[in-house]
């Protein structure tokens, strides 16, 4: 791996059975992420962004090929490992902000701490830092339910950063956010790739997000079309 | 730790479906403990009356003795060994003859077991020291029940006939002398007791007994010819049986109760492992594995039970105390059990049956919250995260 890259992606293939034959997701896929990047992975509905997603964070395996994210190889990534990977180092952001309800949204903030077993007063410094940098201090005490989506998002924002993962991955972020809100949290999860140095996978279609992405790698019918680097 | 941090605050935010089950299974933890205090404290009371009026710390019972069959009366007597006849001196065991009669109370013919006891003896609880004669009459005591069937009252005259050894039949009268009232049916269903040394004296049998009753202080060899010797776990095996059976019949109750409360934990299991997969699925996201989420559902499920307990202990606690302390009348009619059964039940609750109940109840919720949770670890997570349906 080169100095800087933290995820490589080699001749990547997913396949899945459907009914007597199979459907292929991914295919013929060789790609490299550096630490620090802001990037997108674009495409129609289908093309196969969110099973590139879910690779990378260890989620699900490839059919073929090899990746390697944050020095950990496919081929070593037993159920174990890949926990171990998600829990230190890669933070996920979703499309329905997937917040438990029952939580407050400190206690949702907290709970990627409590797998890290972390004392009570380093995690409650983490979390109140986390819930600053999205502007959320004020509703700490307030349940998911009670949040609009923006609010909702910007929870799982701060959850997903409260570890300071290395990587975050976010799929279709903006999808149930209206423009200003989509800005907003856009804003925020620019301003901490830069403060923090983050490395920020986004799994997307949605322009207001494209304008913000300093690469843009784009699928289709799961092969990479394009690699572009934006200057901004 | 960190699973059953999470569990408890899943669970208090489940709120009142929380609360709905937990109340339920905490009523399981009281009605288990008091049900079977309760027939606990019967066994003990009903075992320490016993051994007051009836069985002593054992007894001798002639060789042809059977107390199921009465015609095995006839030849149950034996004229009693040296040892019985010091330890029955010494008034360390009681020696008592049995034979039928029958008694004519107001014109009516009953038959009765006439029975003849050490008179002063102290190792039984019935009053024999009213059976010491005074004047020319025959003095004889019986208990309540008797006295109620036969309308007999203190110093009432009751006509008895019998049969000697010889198989003669004779009759004399009997003078009430006392009645005593015993929670013990079997010392005082038909049954006249009257001195021994007269009954001797009726029967022919000078010198004989059926039964020898023992008492703490009596020192007798483990084996006299012609006589066996019978234990409690043999005297109190009818008691022990009744209140087995009673127990099996008692326990449907608390048991259709733990399995409504389990059912509903089950359910709720089911329930939440269907809809919240998205949960599931973040949590996978966020580093746990697929075991430790099923640890995590396993542990919220199974603390229902340890919320219960907690509840259970706030109410039960003092209920049961209460009951314990101040006992439980029985219903008119318990003594036609034929058992040994007090006015009221003293229940008792041992440490054994309080954790043995505990033990229980929480291995039973963590089995009924394991069963469903298994499915998580055959889940994919890609799909639970989007919340689809698996």
């Amino acid at each position: 791996m080169k100095n800087g890259t933290i995820i490589t992606i080699e001749n990547l293939a997913r396949h899945y059975p459907v009914g007597g034959g199979r459907f292929t997701a991914l295919s013929g896929v060789n790609l490299t992420f550096s630490r620090g990047e802001f990037t997108g992975i674009v495409g129609p509905s289908g093309s196969g962004k969110t099973t590139m997603l879910n690779i990378i964070g260890s989620l699900d395996t490839p059919s073929e090929g090899v990746t390697d994210v944050l020095g950990t190889t496919s081929k070593e990534m037993t159920p174990k490992v890949a926990a171990t990977l998600r829990k230190k180092h890669i933070g996920f952001i979703f499309q329905t902000y997937n917040l438990m309800s029952v939580y407050t949204v400190y206690e949702n903030v907290e709970f990627p701490l409590l797998l890290l077993k972390m004392s009570a007063s380093e995690r409650k410094k983490a979390v109140l830092d986390a819930l600053e940098w999205v502007g959320l201090t004020d509703k700490i005490k307030s349940k998911p339910p009670q949040l609009s989506g923006g609010e909702s998002q910007r929870v799982a924002i701060a959850r997903a950063m409260v570890k300071r993962p290395e990587l975050v991955l976010a799929d279709e972020p903006t999808a149930n956010l209206d423009a200003k809100n989509s800005h907003h949290i856009l804003r925020t999860m620019e301003e901490l790739n830069r403060e923090l140095e983050t490395t920020f996978i986004f799994a997307t279609h949605d322009e207001k997000v494209i304008q913000y992405l300093r690469r843009i790698i784009t699928l289709e019918d799961g092969r990479v079309v394009s690699d572009e680097r934006v200057k901004q | 730790m960190i699973a059953f941090k999470l569990a408890y605050r899943n669970l208090v935010g489940a709120g009142l479906r929380t609360f709905l089950i937990v109340f339920v299974l905490s009523v399981s933890y009281v009605l288990i403990i008091f049900m079977n205090g309760l027939y606990r404290g019967w066994e003990r009371e009903g075992k320490f009356e016993m051994i007051r009026w009836e069985v002593g710390q054992g007894q001798y019972w002639q060789e042809n003795y059977d107390p199921y069959d009465p015609v095995t009366l006839t030849d149950a007597h034996a004229p009693l060994p040296a040892s019985f006849e010091r330890a029955t001196e010494n008034g360390s065991a009681a020696a008592i003859l049995v034979t039928q009669a029958t008694v004519y109370p107001e014109g009516r013919m009953l038959g009765i077991m006439l029975k003849g006891i050490s008179a002063g003896q102290e190792v039984l609880a019935i009053p024999t020291d009213l059976l010491i004669p005074k004047d020319n009459e025959i003095p004889a005591v019986i208990g309540t029940r008797f006295a109620q069937n036969a309308n007999l009252a203190e110093g009432d005259h009751i006509l008895v006939r019998w049969r000697d050894v010889n198989g003669t039949f004779d009759a004399t009268e009997l003078t009430i002398s006392g009645i005593f009232n015993s929670s013990v049916p079997a010392v005082d269903n038909s049954q006249i007791w009257i001195s021994l040394d007269r009954l001797q004296q009726m029967t022919g049998m000078p010198g004989e007994a059926t039964i020898l009753v023992i008492g703490e202080d009596a020192v007798l060899p483990a084996e006299v010819a012609g006589w066996e010797f019978q234990g409690h776990d043999v005297l109190f095996a009818e008691l022990d049986q009744m209140i087995k059976t009673k127990s099996i019949g008692g326990s449907v109750f608390y048991l259709i109760l733990l399995a409504l409360a389990l059912l509903a934990v089950f359910d709720t299991q089911v329930l939440s492992i269907f809809r919240r997969q998205r949960e599931i699925g973040t949590y996978i996201s966020m580093g746990m594995t697929r075991r430790q989420v099923v640890g995590l559902f396993t542990v919220e499920g199974a603390m229902h039970a340890v919320l219960a307990l907690l509840l259970g202990a706030i109410y039960g606690i003092p209920l049961l105390l209460y009951v314990g302390s101040k006992g439980l009348g029985m219903p008119e009619g318990t003594d036609s059990f034929g058992m040994a059964a007090a006015q009221r039940i003293m229940p008792y609750y041992s440490l054994a049956l309080v954790i043995g109940t505990v033990v229980l109840v929480i291995i039973a919720t963590t089995i009924v919250s394991y069963m469903p949770s298994r499915k998580i670890a055959k889940m994919n997570p890609t799909e639970a995260i989007r919340g689809k349906i698996q």
